[in-house]
């Protein structure tokens, strides 16, 4: 297979994954009212119709030749032939399992035309009347709307009609043909009435008038000669196409108004030419000296307004619809605008040191627009959330079916944009913890209904933007918690000290622990104790942080907080001794002095009457060297609680290109990555609450030793 | 298995100094070699894993060869310099810079010249040691770089993470 059919073939396989997703979503709404869901049965319809020709023309005829039935199944529902019960619904989500898994590997026909043929056969038991709708379809003419949606490409006809003047006598109404014309796209009618006589000489059985009509349509040109089929023969009738809908056009403007009028045979070249010598507008001045009536020219005016309008559409369509761009070539244009961050950062810093005031407002001027360019790329990779909620709500479906359980999914927030690495990491994570609620948290219908709850639990999914963050919490109404439980569990597996003073959030932590499972008995959706700390890991790795909330009987909810991205923040650059370190600016809350060092040999400043805690990275860091007279301590939020770091000097703000340590330091605690700074050396960023959380257990054991 | 079997044919070393010691890594190893450069040290990891360099916008870890090997800490002098290799860790490619006294030059070594390590009198693990390469009259260790930075070697930059915290409640400063 050439290199360049299979890249058409990636492009197809992207395009039906999405298809299949749109059809799911559709399914689900089917699924709530199929009583009432015109819009979804025809989008279903048109995305298995998509999927069958996109297939075919792929090779993928056991698609094509599978998901064929299931359309002719939805063509009838959408005729109103048969009603899309659950049963429908149920193997059209089983439908587009198997597409997905015929399409991303084709190598296992022979398996999959088995299940595709099983499918078919309950299909057909299900709707006997897909047979005989075959047999009828292969005589019946194309369908309906079918030639429109393939044909999408606009053309525009101008068409006079001048019926002859007997046209009544054949019990025609010219003026019915005109609405079916109407009837086949956008269109301008202009009647003709210069042939109108006065009243008391009017024939009241004869037409004078007649149309100039300008119609965009995608229909052909026979579809408009069939309306008129029956008057062609006695009236004057010329269609022709102004406008293919294909010619590349370079604007939106169409052919000048003298050049319609000559065109249509309403003026000669000679008088056009003459009258262009005139000041006025060109069609005043037409009529002014009577060589055509007002209405040519307002017809050949809607004329041109009319292609305008298509050709500007086209032209709109042609610029703003999306472009397809390899996640890979958005990666390469990060990172350089990483590198470009940097190269800036140097040049601000040479501009400041030099202290001339040209190069200093040029720097300035590229600080500016390195920050615009930096936020615009990150903002191209950002996507919203929603298209891995609709996954969810599958998972819900399946997973409360096969438990039993009765479980409706709620989603909020699904247009929540969020870095797209973070976006496709944090698909597992969900998965086990919405696995999670439904497995542990939600009880069975009958157990709630004795709890005095809705016998339908619910699932709540929500996303929502906070400060440089994005939280994203899971929540059920179900069992909630037990922490008594979990700390006895935890005990029992050697994860905590019996003894352990624990607060109520680090009881619920640990069942984030590695090998922690509360439920006894081991089912096939969770349990076997790799769950959450999975989750946990994955939150890990994109600097995320997870918090627990439960109320027992109440139900539970997990909150994800995520960085909205993870290539650039905005830090806050300190120094210790020679050492360069960048803070988190979205965890700074303030910078104060320390003056006079640590009072009775504790780590505690009094900041406008608040008591908060410090931590000395001097110390925490082993660097040598003895500190400043005064001190900065840097105010952190951590979770609820404010902490301090001491350091020598704050520098002041930094674009931070995150860089990762790399394999080798992988297992480093409290450093979260480095940064290039301005002078080509590397500075650490720190993790502000893993390092608390460090000092925190490194004072909790020092206490126990004692 | 490692070891001086797998030398059949002529091969180009770089060689470096450690102290009075000659080392040698195979040139395909080596990506290019840099003069001292800041090194910004990692906190809570091992002495010998002397910190980061910025190296065209990477960032590439550098290890300290001499405290590696149980000599003392590599002292900057005008030779310094950091040997940047491409290790294979796990399976990935990754780019290390080795910190070394000075680097001598680069040899040719005939499989003949070449022989298996003595399994004492070097002072090194005997795993590190692909071979001894002879050339006149001094002996070149020919380290299997693989090894030396393997990830079991490395991975002492987790336990370091255990280690108590330094400090306490000791006051400074005042």
């Amino acid at each position: 297979m050439s290199e360049e059919f299979e890249k058409l073939v990636e492009t197809f396989r992207e395009e039906t994954y999405e298809l299949l997703s749109e059809l799911e979503s559709s399914l689900f709404e089917l699924e709530k009212d199929p009583h009432n869901s015109g819009e979804a049965v025809s989008s279903i319809f048109r995305a298995f119709h998509s999927i069958k020709g996109a297939g075919g023309m792929f090779g993928f005829d056991e698609v094509s030749r599978f998901t064929h039935e299931i359309e002719t199944v939805y063509d009838l529902v959408r005729a109103g032939k048969v009603l899309a019960d659950k049963s429908l619904v149920d193997l059209s989500f089983a439908a587009s399992d198997l597409i997905r898994e015929m399409i991303t590997s084709p190598k296992e026909v022979a398996e999959q035309k088995k299940k595709a043929d099983e499918l078919l056969v309950s299909l057909r038991q299900l709707f006997p009347e897909i047979t005989e709708a075959k047999k009828a379809k292969k005589s019946a003419l194309p369908k309906e709307g079918e030639p429109v949606m393939l044909a999408a490409k606009l053309k525009a006809y101008r068409i006079r009609f001048r019926p002859s003047a007997d046209i009544f006598a054949t019990g025609t109404n010219p003026s019915l043909l005109l609405r079916e014309l109407c009837g086949l796209g956008q269109c301008s009618v202009i009647a003709h009435s210069d042939a109108i006589p006065d009243l008391d000489e009017i024939d009241p059985e004869l037409c004078y008038t007649s149309w100039d009509v300008i119609l965009t349509t995608g229909r052909d040109l026979d579809a408009i000669r069939d309306i008129f089929i029956f008057v062609e023969d006695t009236s004057e009738l010329s269609i022709e196409m102004i406008d293919d809908g294909e010619s590349a056009v370079d604007s939106a403007d169409y052919k000048k108004l003298g050049e319609i009028l000559v065109e249509k045979r309403d003026i000669t070249p000679e008088d056009l030419q003459r009258v262009l010598g005139g000041r006025k507008r060109l069609g005043e001045m037409l009529i002014d000296e009577g060589l055509v009536q007002p209405e040519s020219i307002q017809a050949a005016l809607l004329e041109q307004e009319h292609v305008r309008l298509i050709r500007e559409g086209r032209l709109k369509k042609e610029v703003i619809s999306n472009i397809r761009v390899s996640s890979e070539k958005l990666d390469k244009l990060v990172n350089l605008v990483g590198e470009l961050v940097t190269v800036q950062a140097r040049l601000s810093r040479n501009a400041l040191y030099t202290g001339d005031s040209e190069l200093a407002s040029i720097a300035e001027e590229v600080e500016r627009l390195t920050a615009e360019l930096r936020d615009n790329t990150m903002n191209i990779r950002m996507l919203p959330i929603g298209t891995t909620f609709s996954r969810f709500r599958r998972l819900v479906r399946d997973l409360s079916k096969d438990l039993g359980k009765e479980v409706e999914m709620v989603t909020e927030g699904g247009d929540t944009e969020l870095d797209k690495t973070v976006i496709e990491r944090l698909g597992d994570p969900l998965v086990h913890l919405i696995r999670n609620c439904i497995d542990h948290g939600i009880e069975p219908p009958e157990e709630r209904i004795s709890a005095g709850k809705p016998r339908k639990g619910t699932v709540r999914l929500s996303a929502t933007h906070s400060g440089a963050n994005v939280l994203i919490e899971i929540e059920d109404d179900g069992a909630g918690l037990d922490a008594g439980a979990i700390r006895a569990k935890a005990v029992k597996k050697g994860l905590v000290d019996p003894d352990a003073e624990l607060g109520g959030g680090e009881i619920l932590s640990l069942i984030l622990a590695p090998g922690f499972s509360t439920t006894e008995n081991v089912t096939n959706i969770s349990g076997r104790g790799v769950g959450l700390d999975v989750v946990k890991r994955a939150a890990d790795s994109l600097r995320g942080e997870i918090s627990i909330r439960s109320e027992q009987g109440k139900g539970t909810s997990i909150t994800l907080s995520l960085p909205l991205t993870l290539a650039i923040i905005e830090g806050l650059l300190i120094r210790i001794e020679d050492e360069h370190f960048v803070l988190p600016l979205s965890a700074v809350e303030e910078c104060v002095e320390l003056i006079g060092g640590d009072r009775h040999g504790r780590h505690i400043a009094n900041v406008r009457g608040h008591i908060i805690p410090y931590i000395r990275l001097r110390e925490q860091f082993t660097i040598s060297g003895t500190p400043p007279e005064i001190e900065q301590i840097v105010i952190v939020k951590n979770e609820t609680t404010k902490v301090g770091f001491v350091v020598d000097t704050v520098i002041g703000e930094n674009q931070t290109v995150i860089k990762t340590l790399g394999r080798v330091y992988k297992g480093v605690e409290g450093i979260s990555g480095a940064t290039i700074l301005g002078d080509g050396t590397v500075a650490l960023i720190l993790d502000v609450s893993k390092l608390i959380r460090i000092v925190e257990e490194g004072e909790v054991s020092e206490q126990a030793s004692r | 298995m490692s070891g001086v079997s797998e030398i059949t044919e002529t091969t180009q070393y770089l060689t470096f100094k450690l102290g009075d010691e000659v080392f040698a890594i195979e040139i395909s190893k080596v990506r290019e070699v840099l003069d001292f450069t800041t090194i910004t040290k990692v906190p809570r990891t091992p002495d010998f894993m002397r910190g980061v360099i910025n190296l065209r916008g990477n960032v590439v870890p550098v290890v300290d060869m001499r405290l590696k090997f149980g000599m003392t800490k590599t002292e900057n002098t005008v030779n310094t310099c950091i040997i940047i290799v491409e290790i294979s860790l796990d399976g990935d490619t990754t780019v290390l810079g080795a910190l070394a006294d000075s680097v001598q030059e680069v040899i040719e070594l005939d499989p003949e010249k070449i022989e298996p390590a003595p399994r004492i009198g070097t002072r090194l693990r005997t795993e590190f040691i692909k071979g001894m390469g002879r050339r006149d009259e001094t002996f070149i260790i020919i380290l299997d770089i693989d090894k030396v930075f393997s990830v079991d070697e490395l991975s002492l930059v987790r336990d370091a993470g255990d280690l108590p915290a330094p400090g306490g409640a000791e006051p400074s400063g005042a």
